[in-house]
C-alpha cells in the first residue's frame, strides 16, 4: 500500500501551501523549487499545470504558464516531473492544480495510473465545481486521491454542501476575482472562514492575492493554512535566467528560500 | 427530440457549467431571473415592444429572384437580420440580456466582441438603457474592426483591448469572464453567442429565436408551406439556434455553415464541429479546435465573427443526434458568394453571412424548382467593407 496524503501531511498547526507552475521557467528548476519550499517550511505542495486559457489565474499565473507550455510541459510530464522529485527527497503531499480539459483529453484512467505511480495526492480542478464533479470526486477517493474543492465569498448557501464532500483540505478564495497579488485583503475575509470552518470536518485553507507576511499575519489565527501562488511565481519570474542557468541555480534558489521565509515569517515553519 | 437543456445545462452530454466557483451563485441568480422573466408578461411586453419599436423588427423575408433564376434550382428566400437596428442579429440577444440585468437591478454591463456586432449591439443597449458599458476585444480585432471600435467608444462604451493569447474572440471572453469573477456582484455579463456555462446557451436561444419563429410565419404565408431547407452560418452559433429552434420538430433539412477559412484539411480554419474534438471552452463541454494535450488552439477564419474555437453545445448536440447537418465554407466561396448576392440582388452581406451563403447557392442549384430554401442573412457587410476592399483590389490572397 502506497503512502496516502494524510501519511504524507506534517504535523503541524498550519498548512503553508506554496504554488508553482510545472515547467517553468524550466522542468528542472521545478524539481528544485519544490524541494526548496519544502525547504523552507512547505506542508503540501501545489503544483500548477500550464494552460492555454487559463479562467481562474490572473496575469502572472497565465504568463507563466505561457512560459511553461514554451517549454513542451504537459499534464503527463508535470505528474512525471513529482515522480522525479519523490526520488530526490521530497515527502509532503503534492496536489495537481488543472484545468478540467487537460485531464479530460488525458483521460481519467491515465491520469489516475500515473497520479499513483508518481505520488501525487491530490488534485485541484478550479474549473470543476460541485454540481459537475460528483464522478471524479468518487473516482478520487476510490483511487487515495483527495480531490480538493474551493468555496468563494459568493458561494453562500453552497458553502455546507461542498464542505460536507471536501477531502484533503477546504480552499477558500479570500476574495472575488482571479489569482494574483493584492495590495490589501479585505477584512471580509475573516467573517467568511469563520463561517465555513463551523462546516468543515477538514483543515479550511485560504487562498488568492496572500503575498506578504502581514496578510499571513492577518489570516493565520482563523484559518488552518494559506496558499501563496502568484507572489511565489512572480519571484520566479524575476530569478528566470539565473534560476536556468546551472552556474547561478543554487544561489538563486537560496534567494527564492529567504523570500519565502520573509513571507511566511509569522506562522513557525514545519519540520519535515 | 428531447428537451433540452436539462436542469443542469445539458443538452445530452455537451453544456453544464465549467466555471471558477465565485461563478457559481451568479450563474444561479441569472438562471432564477431569467426564469420568471420569461413567464412575465411585463418582461415579454418590453421586449417585444423594444424589438418592435427599436430594433424595427419584424425583419423582411426576401425572395432573391434574380439570384434564383441564375441558379435554377430552388426558390431562396432572406431572412433579413442585416435590417435589424445596428445592422445584425446580435441586437435582439442584447435587448433581451440588458432588460434581463435592469431587472435584476444590475447597472453595470461587459460584454466581449471579436468582429464588433456585439460589442455595438451591447454598447447601443447600454445607452438606451442608462447602463456602464465595458467591452472587451482583441487588439488583433481592434486593428481589424477599427469602424465598430470607433462606433462603440461614440455610444458611450468603453472599449478594453486584450492583449493575451492570439488577441482574438477567445482571449476577449477569457479576459472578460476573469474580469466577471472579480466584479460579478454588480456586473452582467451579455455573452453574444449560444456559448459559455449555463443558462447562457440557453437563454441567447430563447432570446434569437425570434428569427425563427418570425421566418416561419412568414414563410407559411408566403409559401403556404415551410421551406425544404434552411441555412445558416455557425461561429459561436447564436443566429442559426435562433433560426433552427422553432423548426426543430418540423420535418425541414437544416444545416450549419462553419469557416473553411483556407480549406479544412489545412491549419487555417474555424470549422469547430467538422474537425474539432469535445472538450471544455468558456464554461461549456462542446466540439472544439485543440491539440492532443487539451491546449485550446487558435482559429482562423476571414470573418472576425466566425474565428472561434468552440460552438455552442446546442448545435454539437444537434451535430451528434443528426439533427442539422454541419458543413463548411472556405474564405473563397464566402467571398464568391458576397459578390454574387450584390451584384444580384443589391444586397451587401456580412462576410460570416456569406458563408450561409455560399453554400445556400450550392445546394439550391441541385434543388428542384418547387422546393424552397431559406437562408439567414444575419448581417450587413459595411462592416467588412474595408476587408472586402483589401482582399479584391490589394491583391491579398483569400
Amino acid at each position: 500500500m502506497s503512502l496516502t496524503f494524510n501519511d504524507r501531511l506534517p504535523d503541524v498547526d498550519k498548512l503553508f501551501i506554496p504554488f508553482i507552475v510545472a515547467g517553468d521557467p524550466h522542468p528542472d528548476v521545478t524539481i528544485e523549487l519544490a524541494l526548496t519550499l519544502q525547504e523552507a517550511g512547505a506542508a503540501i505542495i501545489e503544483l500548477g499545470i500550464p494552460y492555454s486559457d487559463p479562467l481562474a489565474d490572473g496575469p502572472t499565473i497565465q504568463s507563466a504558464s505561457l512560459r511553461a507550455l514554451k517549454n513542451n510541459m504537459t499534464l503527463e510530464k508535470a505528474m512525471e516531473l513529482v515522480g522525479t522529485m519523490r526520488k530526490k527527497g521530497l515527502k509532503i503531499p503534492v496536489v495537481v492544480f488543472t484545468y478540467y480539459n487537460p485531464v479530460l483529453q488525458l483521460g481519467e484512467n491515465r491520469f489516475f495510473t500515473l497520479a499513483n505511480k508518481n505520488g501525487i495526492d491530490g488534485l485541484l480542478i478550479p474549473d470543476l465545481p460541485y454540481e459537475e464533479s460528483e464522478n471524479l470526486r468518487e473516482r478520487c477517493e476510490s483511487e487515495n486521491v483527495k480531490f480538493i474543492s474551493l468555496v468563494a465569498p459568493t458561494s453562500s448557501k453552497r458553502i455546507e454542501k461542498i464542505a460536507s464532500s471536501a477531502q484533503g483540505f477546504l480552499y477558500c478564495v479570500s476574495s472575488l476575482g482571479v489569482t494574483g497579488v493584492r495590495d490589501s485583503l479585505n477584512e471580509d475575509v475573516l467573517g467568511f472562514l469563520s463561517e465555513v470552518k463551523q462546516y468543515s470536518k477538514i483543515p479550511v485553507a485560504v487562498g488568492f492575492g496572500i503575498s506578504n507576511s502581514s496578510h499571513v499575519k492577518l489570516l493565520q489565527d482563523h484559518c488552518d493554512g494559506i496558499v501563496i501562488g502568484s507572489a511565489l511565481v512572480k519571484k520566479i519570474e524575476e530569478l528566470n535566467g539565473s534560476l536556468v542557468d546551472p552556474s547561478t541555480r543554487e544561489a538563486s534558489l537560496k534567494e527564492f528560500k529567504e523570500y519565502v521565509e520573509s513571507i511566511i515569517s509569522p506562522i513557525k515553519p514545519c519540520e519535515v | 427530440m428531447i428537451k433540452v437543456p436539462d436542469i443542469n445545462g445539458r443538452f445530452g452530454e455537451f453544456g453544464g457549467k465549467f466555471v471558477p466557483e465565485t461563478l457559481m451563485q451568479p450563474l444561479e441568480e441569472i438562471e432564477l431571473a431569467l426564469k420568471e422573466a420569461l413567464e412575465d408578461p411585463d418582461f415579454r411586453n418590453e421586449y417585444f415592444d423594444n424589438l418592435r419599436e427599436y430594433s424595427g423588427r419584424p425583419t423582411a423575408l426576401t425572395y432573391a429572384k434574380n439570384v434564383t433564376q441564375r441558379l435554377g434550382g430552388a426558390k431562396i428566400y432572406l431572412k433579413r437580420e442585416d435590417l435589424n437596428h445596428t445592422g445584425a442579429h446580435k441586437i435582439n440577444n442584447a435587448i433581451g440580456q440588458a432588460l434581463l440585468a435592469k431587472r435584476m437591478g444590475k447597472k453595470k454591463i461587459i460584454a466581449e466582441t471579436g468582429a464588433g456586432q456585439h460589442g455595438v449591439a451591447s454598447a447601443t443597449v447600454a445607452a438606451r438603457f442608462g447602463m456602464e458599458c465595458k467591452v472587451f476585444m482583441g487588439e488583433e480585432d481592434i486593428a481589424r474592426q477599427k469602424l465598430n471600435v470607433f462606433r462603440m467608444q461614440l455610444l458611450g462604451a468603453e472599449v478594453i483591448p486584450v492583449s493575451s493569447g492570439n488577441k482574438t474572440l477567445k482571449d476577449a471572453t477569457n479576459e472578460a469572464i476573469r474580469y466577471w469573477v472579480s466584479n460579478c456582484t454588480d456586473h452582467f455579463y451579455i455573452i453574444g453567442s449560444v456559448v459559455g456555462p449555463h443558462p447562457y446557451p440557453k437563454m441567447v436561444r430563447d432570446f434569437q429565436r425570434v428569427i425563427g419563429d418570425e421566418a416561419r410565419e412568414q414563410f407559411l404565408e408566403r409559401e403556404g408551406k415551410l421551406p425544404t431547407k434552411i441555412v445558416a452560418c455557425v461561429g459561436g452559433g447564436s443566429n442559426s439556434i435562433g433560426m433552427f429552434y422553432p423548426f426543430l420538430e418540423d420535418s425541414v433539412e437544416m444545416i450549419g455553415v462553419e469557416a473553411a477559412g483556407k480549406g479544412v484539411n489545412t491549419d487555417l480554419h474555424a470549422a469547430t464541429i467538422t474537425k474539432g474534438t469535445k472538450g471544455i471552452i468558456h464554461g461549456s463541454l462542446t466540439y472544439l479546435l485543440q491539440d492532443e494535450y487539451g491546449q485550446i488552439t487558435e482559429p482562423y477564419s476571414i470573418s472576425a465573427g466566425l474565428d472561434y474555437p468552440g460552438v455552442g453545445p446546442e448545435h454539437a448536440y444537434l451535430a451528434d443526434t443528426g439533427r442539422v447537418k454541419y458543413e463548411s465554407v472556405t474564405d473563397a466561396e464566402a467571398l464568391d458568394a458576397l459578390q454574387l448576392l450584390t451584384r444580384e440582388e443589391g444586397i451587401i452581406p456580412a462576410i460570416e453571412s456569406a458563408h450561409a451563403l455560399a453554400k445556400a447557392f450550392e445546394k439550391a442549384a441541385e434543388m428542384k424548382p418547387d422546393e424552397t430554401l431559406l437562408v439567414c442573412l444575419s448581417g450587413r457587410g459595411d462592416k467588412d467593407v474595408h476587408s472586402i476592399m483589401e482582399v479584391l483590389e490589394g491583391g491579398v490572397e483569400a
